[in-house]
């Protein structure tokens, strides 16, 4: 089934070898500090820490919330930057592939498929939190750094402050453990942000990626370019039985016979293999007249 | 329409990321990056 037919088969370590790519000045695991080279002001197209101590390169939610947290129209310290660069990186990446990257490259996504292979009773995740990941976007990433200012008069990065697990696993616990200089800082702010990782982390071993579905801003970005990006998902209604093994397979839970290029597909490509008949397929670049979506006629 | 919407999207996506540069965008994330953030490691 095409080029990816091989690839996908080991998706993990691929999703592993993204992990430490994005992740590769290592020697900084041992000093407690974080890379400061030049590439760093690429964004990455996945939820990496920059902070995190061997990162290469930036987080496009902190970046964008840094851009609109410094957007003052009233102060003379304002900057005229607001967020253009990351928002058509994110822009051009997932107008090609949509939210591949999720499926791929994020090393967040990686923890929580690997969590969630721990044995323990799983529950699905209603389909409505699925629309959650827009609030925390809407509010946290965009509403709050843009509107609520400090005693300075700057906003704030919202979303990395209070909720981002990904910050506090790939930066928080490591640079404390390493860096004797930062732990004197430690209050309120680290265990809240502690506890939420533990919270988290329990419930990835019970549902599937349920961060990626209810919570990351960037999936909330990228999933809309699903229905409008050159990679495409299709399912043929003729070969599909509606036997829902491509549902118990996919790491997100999503019924891709009712929405092929659903916002919450991560296009992983993990039900190519699950469908026994062949209904499955994705194109590029429109290649095929298959290319489109698939839902089932009322009654059916 | 439908397949020429990603070209659209990406023309556009460029033209953000140029103007972005221009702005002197790519500066101010990597200044942004290359600094512990203390928001994001819980001590902000």
């Amino acid at each position: 089934m095409g080029i990816l037919s091989k690839p996908r088969r080991k998706r993990i370590w691929y999703q592993a070898l993204a992990a430490l790519g994005l992740n590769a000045w290592l020697p900084n695991w041992l000093t407690g500090q974080i890379y400061q080279g030049n590439v760093k002001g690429v964004c990455v197209p996945v939820l990496n820490c920059y902070s995190c101590p061997s990162a290469m390169g930036a987080c496009p939610i902190g970046a964008l919330q840094t851009s609109l947290a410094g957007v003052r129209l009233n102060l003379a310290a304002a900057e005229a930057k607001f967020g253009l660069y990351v928002v058509g990186l994110l822009g051009a990446v997932g107008s090609v592939v949509g939210r591949m990257p999720c499926g791929w490259l994020c090393p967040f996504g990686l923890i929580q498929e690997l969590a969630h292979k721990i044995p323990t009773p799983k529950l699905r995740l209603p389909r409505a939190f699925s629309y959650a990941r827009y609030v925390f976007l809407a509010v946290l990433v965009v509403g709050l750094p843009l509107l609520v200012v400090d005693q300075y008069g700057l906003g704030q990065t919202w979303f990395c402050k209070w909720i981002c697990p990904a910050g506090t696993l790939e930066a928080g616990i490591p640079l404390i453990l390493l860096n004797k200089g930062l732990r004197g800082l430690i209050g309120f702010m680290y265990y809240w942000k502690v506890a939420l990782l533990v919270l988290f982390l329990g419930w990835m071993t019970v549902s599937r990626r349920p961060f990626c579905r209810a919570v990351c801003p960037l999936g909330a970005i990228l999933g809309l370019f699903n229905k409008a990006s050159l990679f495409r998902m299709a399912v043929d209604d003729e070969k599909c039985t509606l036997c829902d093994k491509c549902r118990e397979d996919c790491p997100v839970d999503i019924k891709i016979y009712e929405s092929a290029n659903s916002p919450d597909c991560v296009r992983c490509l993990k039900c190519l293999d699950s469908c026994k008949f062949g209904a499955i397929s994705y194109d590029f670049l429109a290649k095929h007249e298959a290319s489109r979506d698939f839902r089932i006629k009322s009654g059916a | 329409m439908k397949r020429r919407l990603p070209w659209i999207l990406m023309a556009l996506s460029l033209g953000l990321v140029v103007a972005g540069l221009l702005l002197g965008e790519y500066r101010a994330v990597l200044e942004k990056a290359v600094t512990v953030c203390l928001d994001c490691i819980g001590i902000g």
